[in-house]
């Protein structure tokens, strides 16, 4: 019959109105389900995962010695040309000549963090850190130098 | 003159003749549009006459920049295309390659390789929901699909390294092997999702309003939808087989129990609920997968530089937009000599004008949350 | 002794003993003007805040806490900003009517202020044709909305402004007579009648079905009046980025924006005072005790209590739900919620001949 579907009708329509209702009043009131991360205040109990990609660094040990031998594979690896490897060459004690890096840089600006690098280095010298607040007021800041001054490769590492 | 320009110049002024049709432009910076999608909308009051979508603000050329790159470097650029979906866009390329080079992928990592794809899945539909509800006018879905595609996304971070553009698949495998934590997690995001899933309908899948938004709104017959080549959840609203999981199973996908969603309601609600009952196929698969991780390598033995074998090599895979092709051609070099893919959202586009015609301008906001439209991934 | 009334008594007394009778009307209408600013101030403040917080609460964040203690300064900053903008107006504007219409929108809140009774004996002017007087200001809020959307030669504006035309025209009809439900019960159109008929227990308790069916109907076309979701259509931003009021920015949008807050207020204190007593404290039969406890909390805190419950309500509502299409508006304004609510005033007017409330 046209009334009662339309009564029907309306009921219907009210109860899943409540319905959605019920739901919104939940969370009003039970504020634990809250899941925001209040980020700049929560800096000390923050956790990055710890295969985060941040940024590109090279470790270097407590007698500032690197694991880069200056191969290049990196720099080939990296789909924008993020990395430049700047080569010297060594005098060993023999009085042979050796290649080795005088600087490696890293574009941080032009990075995507596609890890690709990391994955072509042979002799584990470059790895992703977490930091992620790379924000600075000068862009030529974010050109960095990976090898600390002054180091030298490990020994060992061909 | 530049052409957009031109475009705008002929149908700008305000009321056409006698008809009194007029035009506005919707986009390329629109709440509605998700992105920078310029849509020409020729109304007649509130009715929607002709809708003309304007393409290219965010075209990065990824196709041409793919050249340059060798078959290792190319597949990080995909990521951008449906970021979405990044997972399975690097799947899509990782396959052809690996077709190329007749590399076979280590059972663990095929296993590994399907997990993420359906994480990224029911993330990606989570994104949806929570947008499409937004596209209608009510605000808390967003914030409610994004408590648990944020757990999906801490998943991938502590794997993958990376939240959105996770690079994780490579050719002969996966990079790393899963985290130690992976299927813990994995298994709180399950039970979170159960817990949370009625809570959808109850927001929003049932409520009247919405249902009388979506229902036999956006009408499209499966001719149409094969015509104009819709694949996806678009085109499984509409009755069309297309899940390419099923059509042409990649990786173990035929030795997986799930169900293929199909729709016969052909409009908007159709394509909805498609989706919703995707997401639920998602999470069985994982739960078949993740308790039977196999034991072994995550990665097939691949040669440093890569080269394929002269000749012209297509996979697809099923994203969750719909089908993503991707055509190589080589040369036998070390980069591709030409990359073509054939992205879903583009032709899910096409058909907007379609189904838009004749309905309110209310509606094809509706209509563009149920196309479900990555912007970067029709320009490219 | 505190009671808003009593201080009203105390100044006015004062005045009339300092003044002559002429210069104390003068002056008291530049306190209750100066009175009512400072009340629309206050409530576009809270109002604000309390939107954002009830937002953030059923959305599952923590809303403003960065401005002042627990954010509560959150609305001053905004405000502040918004007074610093600057308040463009487009090529090829009508600019006079560009720039009157927002002020047109705040002066129909501001009428509206003078027949509501904010505690015992505390109204600015009680007139005998209260409740119609208001239903007749309010209407005039859509010419504010279609000047806006007109004048700023904009199609989006146009858009919304037709919209909202279309909206505020048809729902007027069943606030209007869910309205007309209550003055058929008490007999009277002046509010102090309609709040002291209510003395032996408010409306909504007493009226029965006929009087929860106009309460619902009633809620719901002021919502859609005040163009609030689900019924946002006049500035549906999905749709038409902002509607009316596109162009608008710094404090003329700021005006609107306010509006907006102040009608949502005015009327819930409507509602409040028809359906829920007013500033009337809850009464139940003989229960004396009871009732005696109730009476010492103050008149102005019930009124208040009871608008801001109604103002949750219609909050509530916008965040919940999503937004109907402008068909589907009108559809239920004409097909559901008119017939329903006649049908309606014929069963109260029974009720009432008859006399079937207590």
């Amino acid at each position: 019959m046209f009334l009662t579907d339309y009564i029907k009708d309306v009921t219907g329509a009210l109860k899943s109105l409540a319905t959605g209702m019920k739901r919104t009043l939940y969370y009003f009131t039970h504020h634990k389900e809250i899941i925001t991360e209040q980020y700049p205040d929560n800096r000390a109990t923050l956790v990055m995962a710890d295969r985060f990609k941040g940024e590109v660094v090279m470790p270097h040990d407590e007698k500032n010695e690197h694991r880069c031998t200056g191969c290049t594979a990196c720099e080939l690896a990296c789909p924008n040309g993020t990395i430049k490897v700047v080569t010297k060459f060594d005098i060993t004690p023999e009085g042979k000549k050796k290649k080795a890096i005088d600087k490696l840089v890293y574009h941080l600006e032009l990075c995507t963090m596609c890890n690709l690098c990391v994955q072509a280095c042979p002799s584990d010298a470059i790895k992703m850190a977490q930091t992620f607040e790379h924000s600075v007021f000068d862009r030529s800041k974010l050109t960095k130098i990976l090898n600390n001054p002054g180091s030298k490769i490990m020994e060992g590492v061909e | 003159m530049y052409r957009e320009t031109e475009i705008l110049q002929q149908t700008s002024p305000g009321i056409i003749g006698e008809t009194g049709e007029f035009t506005i432009n919707v986009g390329p910076q629109h709440p509605a549009t998700h992105g920078v999608l310029h849509l020409v909308i020729t109304l007649s009051g509130e009715t929607i006459k002709k809708v003309e979508p304007h393409l290219g603000y965010i075209h990065r050329s990824i196709e041409k920049m793919c050249e340059s790159l060798n078959y290792r470097q190319f597949i990080y650029v995909t990521s951008r295309m449906d970021y979405l979906s990044a997972h399975i866009n690097n799947h899509a390329c990782a396959l052809c390659v690996e077709k190329g080079l007749q590399i076979e992928v280590p059972p663990r990592a095929q296993v590994i390789r399907i997990l993420m794809d359906e994480l990224t899945r029911v993330a990606s539909h989570e994104l949806w929901w929570g947008a499409m509800a937004m596209d209608l006018g009510a605000f808390t879905p967003f914030f409610h699909a994004f408590r648990e595609r944020e757990s999906i996304n801490e998943i991938m971070e502590e794997t993958c390294g990376a939240r959105l553009t996770m690079n994780y698949i490579a050719p002969g495998g996966v990079v790393q092997d899963l985290h130690p934590d992976f299927q813990r997690r994995v298994k709180e995001f399950l039970k979170l999702y159960k817990r949370k899933i009625h809570e959808y309908d109850e927001l929003v899948t049932g409520n009247i309003i919405f249902q009388n938004r979506m229902k036999g709104i956006g009408m499209l017959s499966a001719k149409d939808a094969i015509s104009y080549g819709v694949t996806g959840p678009a085109a499984r609203g509409s009755n069309v087989s297309s899940d390419i999981r099923k059509i042409q199973p990649y990786e173990i996908y035929d030795k997986l129990e799930f169900d293929e969603v199909l729709e016969t309601g052909c409009d908007s609600f159709a394509r909805y609920m498609v989706r919703i009952r995707e997401m639920q196929q998602s999470i069985r698969i994982i739960e078949q997968l993740i308790d039977n991780i196999p034991e072994g390598d995550f990665q097939a033995k691949t040669k440093a530089v890569l080269k394929l074998p002269k000749g012209e090599f297509y996979t697809r895979v099923e994203t969750a937009r719909g089908e993503l092709g991707v055509y190589i051609v080589s040369e036998g070099g070390t980069t591709p000599y030409r990359i073509k893919f054939r992205s879903p959202g583009f032709s899910n586009l096409s058909v907007l004008d379609h189904i838009a015609r004749g309905s309110k301008i209310g509606d094809l906001v509706a209509m563009m949350g149920t196309l479900d439209l990555v912007i970067p991934d029709i320009d490219r | 002794m505190w009671s808003l009334a009593h201080i009203a008594n105390e100044i006015h007394q004062w005045l009339n003993n300092t003044f002559n009778p002429t210069w104390t009307l003068i002056i008291e209408m530049v306190l209750a003007g100066v009175a009512v600013i400072g009340l629309f101030a206050a409530l576009g403040l809270v109002l604000v805040l309390m939107e954002r917080r009830v937002a953030a609460w059923i959305q599952i964040r923590l809303g403003p806490n960065r401005v002042g203690p627990l954010g509560l300064l959150q609305s001053m900053a905004d405000t502040l900003k918004l007074i610093v903008k600057e308040g463009l107006t487009p090529d090829g504007a009508d600019k006079v009517m560009f720039n009157i219409a927002p002020f047109i929108a705040m002066i129909v809140a501001m009428l509206l202020m003078a027949p509501i009774a904010f505690a015992k004996d505390f109204q600015l002017w009680d007139l005998n044709i209260g409740v119609l007087y208001v239903t007749a200001v309010s209407s005039i809020m859509v010419i504010s909305i279609l000047m806006a959307g007109w004048s700023s030669n904009n199609k989006y504006s146009l858009m919304g402004a037709m919209r909202s035309g279309a909206q505020i025209v048809s729902y007027e009809l069943s606030a209007g007579l869910s309205i007309m439900t209550i003055i058929v019960l008490t007999g009277s159109l002046q509010v102090s009648d309609i709040i002291q008929a209510q003395s032996n227990g408010w409306w909504i308790f007493k009226g029965h079905l006929p009087v929860w069916i106009s309460f619902i109907i009633f809620i719901i076309a002021v919502t859609a009046e005040t163009n609030r979701a689900p019924f946002d259509l006049a500035e549906a931003e999905s749709e038409l980025t902002a509607g009316f009021h596109t162009e608008y920015s710094g404090m003329k949008f700021a005006l609107f924006f306010l509006a907006e807050y102040i009608n949502v207020f005015i009327v819930c204190a409507i509602g409040a005072t028809l359906f829920l007593g007013g500033w009337m404290p809850l009464h139940f039969g003989s229960n004396n005790a009871f009732n005696n406890a109730m009476d010492y909390i103050p008149s102005s805190v019930w009124f208040f209590g009871k608008t801001f419950f109604l103002i949750f309500l219609i909050m509530w509502f916008r965040w919940t739900f999503p937004r109907l299409r402008i068909d589907q508006l009108l559809n239920l304004e004409w097909k559901y919620l008119l017939p329903i609510s006649m049908f309606n005033l014929l069963l109260a007017t029974a009720m009432a001949i008859l006399g079937w409330h207590f």
